[in-house]
């Protein structure tokens, strides 16, 4: 440690022009430590106990810091300005790290992209599908789990264990992300209850716990019995459903400890199977896929163990789209009608098919409007 | 839209209303205190977010929401007191203090809150008021915490004391003529900096209702701004405490028109509808600040009015 301090201190005293300089004694100290550590850097967007999308990820990195020479560096609320690209710089320089991963959406261009033309030798990852091999560097690459797989058993769950049928979304934005996970819950429940339908509010912001409560009122308000959420941190959601007495289906990480009496299951991301694997495959010299997607077939998401809203025939139909999934059993069975009657899938299509991921409307059968 | 939307719009508006308004009063309510006095303290924002993380503090380690409540007001007191202190020295400029206090008092709500975002605190039980109706959402409308009656109670006695009281002249007079308070033997600061942290007290409250009531948690994006636009209130309530309880409870049904109308099925436009309350305020901002009489209720000390 004493070696990394030295060089620390000389990079920091060294000014712009010295950087090449203060770099040597780094080149040297590394080859002895990178035998026993991988240092392994993560910035966030958010705060890392949010109940959503951040703590989906770090959760994953706890379990990683639990692998033998594995160094996680972590930073969290960075936003997605050049803070961001200051952050990975000083996780590289600083710290060591080999791999650095940036979370939010906004981080990719074009922070991450001209760091990965800075620091060849370091591995950038973008938690979204944004790589593209003929315009960014090849030491760049995107990974993402396709969580609507996880709602559309949200939905099966959730129509099986509602009285009327009616199921609430409270939404963030209308973007093709959050547009396939409202129309999976629609799928899911029609899949075991064709007179199901999903009401969706959208609330225009990620994170605005006071409209999201506000949201969740209305539905059960409008008859919903069972709510559910693509919003950064649902906590506010599902503790506000609770309250009003009704069930709750959860997004990103696991909300069950908010809902005793009324969480039936909840879509989550499983990154640590992308994590553990980038991991083992830095330590055994392996280069690292650029592109990384997956779902339910190779272990990237999970829905929450069931809490007490689930009902046995809800509980025993989720666990049969579960292994369906795993199949590769298409979510979405064409020809499929958006809520204005027009066509906007013409077959079915594989889960992953990228046709899918430009979603820009609503399926029959969801009530509301993206404008 | 059916006469049963309409009903259900209005029940959310009016749910909406008494829900959302509590944070704005209690703030609005303390920037009067402030202002009357002859300060602006913009750093109330601060005030709320610090009272909002210690309530739910306090109430997860007591299991006493209430203890949490008079938490927050501590708080609050506190942050007053240091915005009251600083503003006395000389040649300080209260807004630019202000604006320092509201990032100070978020950055360590921040930093000590963070072990209570995971945590479920008791919370403030409200009062089933609608108990005799059978419409649910009716219901749940009337389901009102005791301290959106606190700040009506509040804003009263307020408006009374101002008023009637020697205590109420005193701050009045502070407030539009430093010269005439020196005159009577008042103590201009002295009056300035408890006014301050009696404008931080309460403001820290409102930071206690919506950690612990509505919506009724602790994280980092529970605020968004609103005592700032609480600040404003004041303004178009002309440093009034009962107008500060009518332009609350605009706000708040305001602010539950864009979920209501899209759970009606009018989802189209929700953006607009969602931006309701600020539209609301741009138009009574020029419409107030147009007429004479906004610009007669002001108080005479204060740094934008001088």
């Amino acid at each position: 440690m004493t070696v990394t301090r030295l060089s620390r201190r000389s990079l920091l005293k060294s000014g712009a022009a010295g950087l090449a300089t203060a770099a040597l004694p780094f080149g040297l100290s590394r080859p002895a430590m990178a035998q026993e550590a991988l240092t392994l850097g993560v910035v966030y967007v958010g705060p890392r106990d949010d109940f959503g999308w951040n703590q989906a990820h770090a959760v994953a990195m706890e379990i990683l810091k639990s692998v033998p020479n594995v160094t996680v560096i972590e930073e969290e609320n960075v936003p997605e300005t050049d803070a961001c690209a200051k952050s990975m710089e000083s996780m590289i320089n600083l710290d060591g790290a080999k791999l650095v991963l940036g979370t939010s959406f906004g981080y990719f261009d074009p922070f991450m992209i001209d760091l990965a033309t800075k620091y060849p030798d370091i591995q950038f990852r973008h938690a979204a599908p944004l790589w593209n091999k003929d315009k960014h560097p090849a030491n760049l690459g995107g990974y993402f789990c396709y969580l609507n797989q996880a709602h559309y058993v949200d939905g099966v769950a959730a129509a099986l264990s509602s009285a009327s049928g009616k199921i609430g979304f409270v939404a963030a934005k209308p973007i093709p992300t959050v547009l396939s996970n409202i129309n999976s819950v629609l799928l899911g429940a029609r899949s075991v209850r064709p007179d199901a339908t999903v009401q969706v509010i959208f609330t225009g912001e990620w994170s605005m716990p006071v409209r999201e409560a506000e949201a969740t009122n209305a539905l059960v308000d409008a008859g919903c019995d069972v709510i559910t959420c693509h919003v950064d941190g649902p906590k506010v959601v599902i503790e506000t459903a609770e309250g009003r007495g009704v069930k709750t289906c959860g997004h990103n990480a696991s909300q069950a400890p908010l809902a005793p009496k009324g969480f039936i299951t909840g879509a989550e991301y499983k990154w640590e199977t992308i994590y553990t694997m980038y991991a083992d495959m830095l330590a055994k010299g392996e280069a690292l896929p650029n592109v990384v997607v997956g779902g339910y077939h190779n272990d990237m998401v999970r829905n929450t163990p069931y809490g007490a809203g689930a009902t046995p025939e809800a509980i025993a139909a989720a666990d049969a789209a579960i292994e369906g999934l795993k199949a590769g059993k298409p979510i979405y069975v064409g020809p499929l009608k958006d809520n204005a009657g027009n066509v906007v899938i013409d077959k079915t299509y594989d889960n992953y098919d990228p046709f899918l991921d430009g979603m820009g409307y609503l399926l029959e059968g969801v009530i509301g409007s993206i404008t | 839209m059916s006469p049963d939307e309409i009903l259900t719009v209005l029940i959310a508006m009016l749910g909406g209303a008494i829900r959302v308004s509590t944070p704005f009063m209690f703030v609005a309510l303390g920037e009067t205190i402030t202002e009357k006095s002859g300060r602006i303290n913009l750093g109330l924002e601060g005030n709320l977010v610090l009272g909002a993380m210690l309530a739910y503090a306090i109430s997860y380690h007591t299991g006493q929401p209430w203890l949490g409540v008079l938490a927050a007001g501590g708080a609050g007191m506190f942050l007053g007191l240091l915005h009251g202190l600083i503003c006395s020295l000389p040649r300080v400029n209260d807004i630019a203090v202000g604006i320092a206090m509201m990032s100070f008092g978020i950055g360590i709500a921040f930093f000590f809150g963070k072990p209570y975002i995971q945590p479920s605190a008791p919370r403030l039980e409200g009062l089933p008021l609608g108990t005799w109706s059978d419409n649910p959402a009716l219901r749940q409308a009337l389901e009102i915490n005791p301290l959106f009656f606190v700040g009506i109670v509040v804003a009263i006695f307020l408006w009374w004391g101002l008023a009637n009281t020697r205590t109420g002249l005193i701050v009045r007079m502070t407030g539009d003529s430093e010269a005439s308070a020196r005159a009577l033997g008042v103590n201009p600061i002295r009056v300035r900096v408890l006014a301050t942290v009696a404008g931080g007290f309460l403001a820290g409250v409102g930071g206690a209702f919506l950690s612990l009531s509505y919506p009724g948690s602790w994280n980092e994006g529970l605020s968004s701004g609103q005592g700032l636009m609480a600040v404003a209130l004041v303004i178009f309530a002309r440093w009034n405490p009962l107008r500060c309880i009518a332009a609350a409870l605009l706000f708040g049904a305001a602010g539950a028109i864009g979920p209501a109308l899209q759970s009606v099925g009018i989802s189209q436009g929700y953006y607009f509808f969602n931006a309701a309350p600020y539209i609301l305020t741009l138009f009574i901002m020029i419409a107030s600040a147009r007429s004479g009489a906004a610009s007669q209720a002001a108080p005479g000390e204060l740094s934008i009015v001088k």
